[in-house]
């Protein structure tokens, strides 16, 4: 990738570690998603942890680095369509059995990665959610001036 | 199934207008006034049938029985508050959507606006503590946001002052709900009464009620907790304003007291004690202090902390008549206050200033501002026909009767003061010699509508008075708080008494 | 018992803190302080002496009485995730009203009385 802003960020060491480590930080919170069901974590966790390997990239490389890639607009959009499906789960829920949120799927077999019915479906949309909320929380505080400008 | 309708539209309708009214900001007003008309009319619906229901309707959310699941209840009380919110918010949004227009990000704020009502019909609705504190730091996150909104010195820093208060009681309050949980081994408000009741009452209940007090009588702000009040609320663009002095203070503050004082914990003797004591207080020194503000809407805050004192004191007398003055006054203070509120928006939109010295001769100019703030302030200093004269009315004879001869002639006596204070707004607002300050644009349609809506409604909802009206619809609302076990009588044969505990 | 004392010491030291600092950014911290004490105290409370995790595994067969109360875990969850959203607003509050006035000082924040 063209770095246009060699300078900031931290030291080359850190560049080149954080190039191999982001994406370990990454699949990571997302194996964590979708074993949510299954082990200890879940949408949640996963979602803090994707949205940390951003935050790794960004104190690696410094914010201009990123915020040349990232798209601010589409990041704020994928989490508005999160939140949307959660409630839209929801409402599918309520439709189908009479109770808000309710299980509508079958929960299929337990131990299995393909079981637990809805929950692994609203993981992936908490996991959204929360990795994009987080991150943009981040960039937001990140792009304060000290002076206003 | 009606019941989720009331959180889920408003969340919906948040989210909704972040994804599309980003590059079209009329959406963002379209969708909001859509979602408020929607859940307005539900409500009323909702008021209308729950009679049909045996006064209660009870819906469990993700398909478990309470109390493993959180459940939504709407009885009387709960259903009453609805209307009084959803009516306000209505009104706010339709007088936002002009008044919106001097301020950047109209999507930012109606997506707020949104997940602040959303915040406050979930505190109405929920039956479960632990969703109460969720659903109440929903409501607070998006008012501290709001207060913030026009990023001026003053107004970030009544939000940091608001944010910093609000999250020490709030975690009180999650304090709280640890304790009662640690108790219970449950978090079902019902459930919790239900097994207080069966199980004594321990000595550690006591640091409960403190915390209680503490955390919600600072959403209420009462007197000790009231600081912030004067700040914030100013601060916020007027629709603001009005939704949080007219119902955001009610919603999370009094009637959370209402509901886990009287119907969970059986409205323990001590805590109407302090509750009097507290509204006594807030009565005398927010009615004082607003004599000497300059500051259009900073007088309007400290009113509404010397108003909400009787709300309180109609509530912490715990008799019939009292409970009825608290629930009418509340209600009317809801719509008169958020008139009121709009009254000031109006004057700051129009002249870009509301220091009252600066003011002066406007009711040639803003005809129907000054009309309706005519007639907000003759509600609120207690004339008849106006709807404040019947609730301080029925709350002074409620005070006297019940014993509580001081308070009553306090309460009598901070009305006249009220009236004083508000004489003064007329004189150096709208009537008077000329100020300074020039009236540079006129107020926009949506304004006007709204404010002569409220206005109307100051004198129409006096109408409730009628006795058979008040036997049928108000009577219901009161045995609700009256009857303190009636709550958690009625959702006991809901609970799941399974073996796992 | 000393447990839940010490979890309420901490509370209190956060309310001191966010009541005496002057700093804004040490009332935040103060703020999560409190937080953090109330999480200890909601995590204490799920603890059972010698119980397990609450979590169904293939061979790990833990009967449900040997298990942790869930609840307040899943209460903890949530309430970190709010104290982040508030810890988040107040910081963005903070910049803020360092760019206007230019300090974190709040005794030089002044500008509305009482």
């Amino acid at each position: 990738m063209q770095n246009n802003f060699p300078n900031e960020g931290m030291s080359v060491i850190v560049k080149t570690i954080t190039r191999f480590t982001v994406w370990l930080i990454f699949l990571y919170g997302l194996y964590i998603v979708i074993h949510g069901h299954l082990s200890p974590g879940g949408g949640f966790a996963g979602g803090v942890i994707v949205a940390l390997s951003f935050v790794h990239l960004t104190l690696a490389y410094g914010k201009n680095f990123v915020m040349e890639r990232v798209n601010k607009f589409a990041m704020n959009s994928l989490e508005a369509i999160a939140a949307i499906l959660i409630v839209l789960t929801g409402l599918v829920g309520l439709y189908v059995t009479g109770y808000f949120l309710a299980n509508f799927m079958g929960v299929g077999k337990l131990y299995t990665l393909l079981s637990a019915g809805y929950i692994p479906m609203l993981n992936i949309f908490i996991c959204v959610k929360v990795g994009m909320g987080l991150y943009l929380v981040f960039y937001y505080l990140a792009s304060f001036k000290p002076k206003e400008g | 199934m009606i019941l989720s309708q009331f959180i889920f539209v408003p969340l919906l309708a948040a989210f909704l207008i972040v994804l599309f009214a980003r590059k079209k900001e009329n959406f963002a007003a379209a969708i909001a006034l859509a979602a408020c008309a929607w859940i307005l009319i539900v409500s009323f619906i909702a008021f209308f049938k729950l009679s049909s229901h045996g006064g209660m309707i009870l819906n469990n959310t993700s398909g478990w029985e309470i109390p493993y699941t959180i459940c939504l209840i709407l009885d009387n009380l709960s259903s009453f508050m609805l209307i009084v919110v959803n009516l306000v918010a209505f009104l706010s949004a339709f007088y936002a959507i002009q008044y919106i227009n001097h301020f950047t990000g109209k999507w930012n704020f109606f997506a707020l606006f949104m997940l602040m009502l959303t915040g406050m019909n979930g505190v109405i609705l929920t039956g479960d503590f632990f969703n109460l504190y969720v659903f109440m730091e929903i409501a607070l996150f998006s008012a501290y946001a709001l207060v913030a909104f026009g990023t001026e010195s003053e107004e970030l820093e009544a939000a940091f002052k608001y944010a910093t208060m609000g999250a020490i009681t709030s975690t009180m309050i999650l304090f709280g709900i640890g304790i009662l949980y640690s108790y219970t081994s449950t978090l079902t408000m019902a459930d919790v009464g239900l097994q207080l009741r069966s199980g004594g009452t321990p000595k550690m209940i006591f640091l409960v009620y403190g915390l209680f007090i503490a955390g919600f009588g600072l959403k209420t702000a009462l007197v000790p907790f009231h600081a912030w009040l004067p700040d914030a609320h100013p601060s916020a663009p007027a629709p603001i304003s009005a939704m949080l002095s007219g119902v955001l203070i009610k919603t999370l503050g009094v009637y959370a007291l209402v509901r886990i004082f009287f119907n969970v914990f059986g409205a323990p003797t001590v805590v109407l004690q302090i509750l009097m004591l507290l509204g006594t207080l807030s009565i005398i020194i927010g009615g004082f202090l607003s004599i000497v503000q300059w500051d259009f809407k900073r007088l309007l805050g400290f009113s509404s902390v010397s108003q909400i004192g009787y709300v309180v004191i109609g509530f912490a007398l715990g008799t019939t008549l009292g409970i009825l003055g608290g629930i009418l006054h509340l209600f009317y203070h809801a719509i008169f206050k958020s008139l009121l509120f709009l009254d000031s928006g109006a004057v700051e939109y129009s002249t870009d200033t509301r220091d009252l010295r600066q003011l002066g001769g406007l009711s040639k100019e803003l005809k129907v501002t000054s009309a309706t703030n005519m007639v907000g302030t003759l509600s609120i200093s207690g004339i008849p026909p106006f709807n404040g004269f019947f609730s301080k009315l029925i709350i002074i004879i409620a005070c006297i009767s019940a014993g509580q001869i001081v308070v009553g002639i306090v309460a009598a006596l901070v009305s006249i003061v009220t009236l004083a204070y508000f004489l003064k707004v007329q004189k150096h607002a709208f009537y008077g010699k000329k100020g300074s300050a020039k009236v540079l644009e006129k107020v926009p349609f949506a304004m006007k509508t709204a404010m002569i809506i409220l206005a109307a409604l100051c004198l129409l909802s006096s109408v409730i008075m009628i006795p058979s009206i008040r036997k049928n619809y108000l009577n219901p609302i009161v045995d609700t708080v009256m009857g303190r076990t009636s709550y958690i009588d009625k959702v006991e044969p809901y609970l799941d008494k399974g073996s796992v505990k | 018992m000393i447990l839940y004392i010490m979890c309420f010491f901490l509370f209190l030291v956060g309310v001191y803190g966010a009541i005496t600092k002057r700093d804004l950014i040490k009332i935040i911290l103060a703020i999560g302080i409190m937080g953090y004490s109330v999480n200890l105290f909601l995590v204490l409370l799920a603890y059972r002496t010698g119980a397990l995790v609450p979590i169904l595994k293939k061979g790990l067969n833990i009967p449900a009485s040997m298990m942790v109360d869930p609840i307040p875990q899943a209460l903890v969850l949530t309430s970190i995730v709010i104290e982040l959203g508030i810890t988040a607003l107040m910081a963005a509050l903070a910049i803020r009203i360092y760019q206007k006035y230019g300090t974190f000082d709040i005794t030089k924040i002044r500008r509305l009385q009482g």
